[in-house]
């Protein structure tokens, strides 16, 4: 599978990281060699064999319904650029 | 399914200027789960919390956090799928769905693609006595739900609150079985009644506990049936999805907006665009969401941080045992053991607060009774005060009580009114037998003294009396005045009866 020059700037924008035009072709053709590389893996023959979904054999973990987090409203906004009243504020999005 | 005997009803025909259309409908609902903490945080679900209280570094996704599955959500997904008697998936798997908006900190939202925990089910969907329709589901999976934005509170910023972000939700799909705006409304109040009986979800859709996204398409009569025998989509129409309907009112009529405008373009010529469209109650019609159209690449894979879920049948059992009696069955059962109409089952049974009260009344006395009691003058005043049954000031004894004093003729029928009156408000929490002795509100049915007071109206009125004889129908104003002269104790019966006797009439 290769990706083209105009694949790549869908998926730059998608994940909404800014690549300039003249870096795209450049960008494209190693995204191609990644994938590339990857694709090797499909030449071992897993026929039968179950998809590994854990490197040791143990169970998703659950736990008990009870509020134990919370109130820590300085420390969750601490990080953003701007706060207005206990509300994070962003540029205006708006459908 | 343990359910009466129903019809199919006919789906909504549309007349267009070229010819009949049908709509077809396919529902996406969401439901948040009844959960104290999130879905994958411990963090409180709590409505109307101050911003951003609710909210754990789980949830405003600082790095290095790992979520955790709160049981209870996977309970209660297993429960919703048992409600709508659909197959629990013993493993499903947690994906992430990507992309990006400001309520959404991490990214993506974790959900369930193509593991889901709940397969395919059915829920039956009442229009009217002795008419249903029968829903497939298509499957159920967990997921998260996002924050809030606020968007009028300055005019070049909006403002992000992650109280709701990471709640639990269970999205039921629907198959697109539903073929009119009148089904649509039934589909997501049968899926809030069967909810709240097994108390996965509130339900409650002013605060958004449950909303719903509905695909609508338009196609000719007969195509419908083509597709349900060959599972063809395309011999469907091409379908827009509305989001967000927090009301079974809007939903009804953004699907007639929509479909009038589906049909409007294609008997123009014109063919209608896959999309999603937004309803404004204000305008009363649906418009286009461009934004989100790009954002539909969503490039879903398993998540890293979560392992699949594996529950067991001993599990699936468990909770299988633990269930309600549900709403098909519990009218089935009121229908059959108390004798009642569908439509008042129905009414009892819509909430099953309301069924566990009218059960407790109707212990030991005639069920048709007991109905007529709750339903037209319990519910009655509930309404009218706008009160749920858990406000009722009248317990289900007390009105028991005084349906007893009915049925024994210590007190008439509308005595037994006024006597429910006086407990609703200044006899509060007062035995009815007790009450009506205190205040004398026994009825007379001594028929001694029924009949002096009778011979008295007669004497007093001999003009009457000559006119009831020649019309019968003039015999109830000697009752009336009867019921005047004892103070309306009489027992009417008694004194219909004697007053006929007496008139010859």
């Amino acid at each position: 599978m290769s990706i083209d020059k105009a694949t790549a700037a869908r998926v730059a924008h998608l994940a909404r990281i800014r690549v300039k035009d003249e870096d795209l072709e450049t960008l494209a053709a190693e995204l191609s060699g990644i994938l590339g590389w990857v694709e090797q893996l499909g030449e071992v023959d897993v026929e039968g064999v179950e998809p590994m979904t854990s490197v040791t054999p143990m169970a998703l973990r659950r736990r008990e319904d009870a509020v134990t987090d919370g109130g820590i409203r300085d420390k969750v906004l601490a990080n953003a650029p701007a706060t207005r009243e206990g509300f994070f504020a962003v540029p205006k999005v708006v459908e | 399914m343990e359910a009466l005997d129903y019809r199919e009803p006919q789906a909504k025909v549309l007349h267009g200027a070229q010819g009949d259309w049908e709509i077809v409908i396919g529902m996406e609902v969401h439901a948040q789960v009844l959960s104290k903490s999130k879905l994958f945080s411990g963090a409180s679900t709590a409505f109307g919390a101050e911003p951003n209280t609710n909210v754990s570094l789980v949830d405003a996704a600082m790095p290095g956090m790992l979520p955790v599955i709160n049981d209870f959500c996977v309970e209660q997904a297993v429960r919703a799928g048992l409600g709508l008697n659909a197959r629990i998936n013993l493993r499903s798997v947690f994906d992430r769905k990507n992309y990006f908006y400001p309520d959404l900190p991490q990214g993506y939202q974790i959900s369930q693609f193509k593991h889901p925990i709940v397969g395919e089910g059915e829920v039956l969907v009442d229009m009217e006595p002795g008419v249903a329709r029968k829903v497939r589901i298509e499957r159920i999976h967990l997921e998260q739900d996002a924050g809030k934005s606020i968007h009028d509170m300055d005019p070049s910023l909006s403002f992000v609150d992650l109280n709701r972000t990471g709640v639990a939700l269970m999205e039921i799909v629907s198959r697109p079985d539903i073929r009119g705006p009148e089904e649509a409304a039934e589909y997501v109040r049968k899926l809030r009644q069967i909810l709240r009986y097994l108390g996965a979800c509130d339900g409650n859709m002013q605060e958004g506990s449950l909303r719903a996204d509905v695909n609508v398409s338009v196609c000719k009569p007969g195509d419908y049936e083509r597709f349900r025998e060959t599972g063809d989509f395309s011999v469907l129409g091409t379908r827009c999805e509305i989001k967000n309907m927090n009301s079974m009112r809007f939903i009804q009529q953004a699907i007639d907006y929509e479909a009038r405008r589906q049909i409007a373009i294609l008997e123009d010529g014109g063919s209608v665009d896959q999309e999603t469209r937004l309803y404004d109650p204000n305008k009363g019609e649906t418009r286009s969401m461009r934004s989100k159209e790009e954002a539909h690449d969503y490039r879903y894979f398993p998540d890293p941080d979560l392992l699949p879920l594996e529950i067991d049948e001993a599990y699936v059992a468990r909770v299988r045992d633990s269930l309600p009696e549900l709403p098909d069955a519990k009218k089935k059962r009121f229908v059959e053991a108390y004798g009642m109409t569908e439509y008042d089952a129905s009414v009892l049974t819509a909430e099953h607060e309301n069924a566990a009260f009218f059960e407790a009344v109707a212990e030991g006395r005639d069920g048709k009774t007991a109905a007529n009691w709750v339903i037209n003058e319990l519910f009655g005043r509930l309404n009218k005060e706008g009160h749920s049954i858990d406000e009722s000031p009248v317990s289900a004894q007390q009105l028991g009580g005084v349906i007893d004093l009915v049925s024994s003729d210590a007190i008439s029928g509308k005595g037994g009114k006024d006597v429910l009156d006086l407990l609703w408000s200044e006899e509060k929490g007062a035995d009815p037998a007790e009450l009506v002795e205190r205040k004398g509100m026994k009825q007379v049915s001594d028929t001694g003294a029924i009949e002096a007071a009778v011979d008295e109206v007669i004497a007093a009125n001999p003009d009457k009396v000559a006119q009831a004889q020649e019309k019968p129908s003039l015999a109830g104003w000697f009752v009336g005045q009867v019921m005047k002269a004892t103070g309306g104790k009489a027992n009417p019966k008694a004194v219909n009866q004697i007053v006929r006797e007496k008139l010859g009439v």
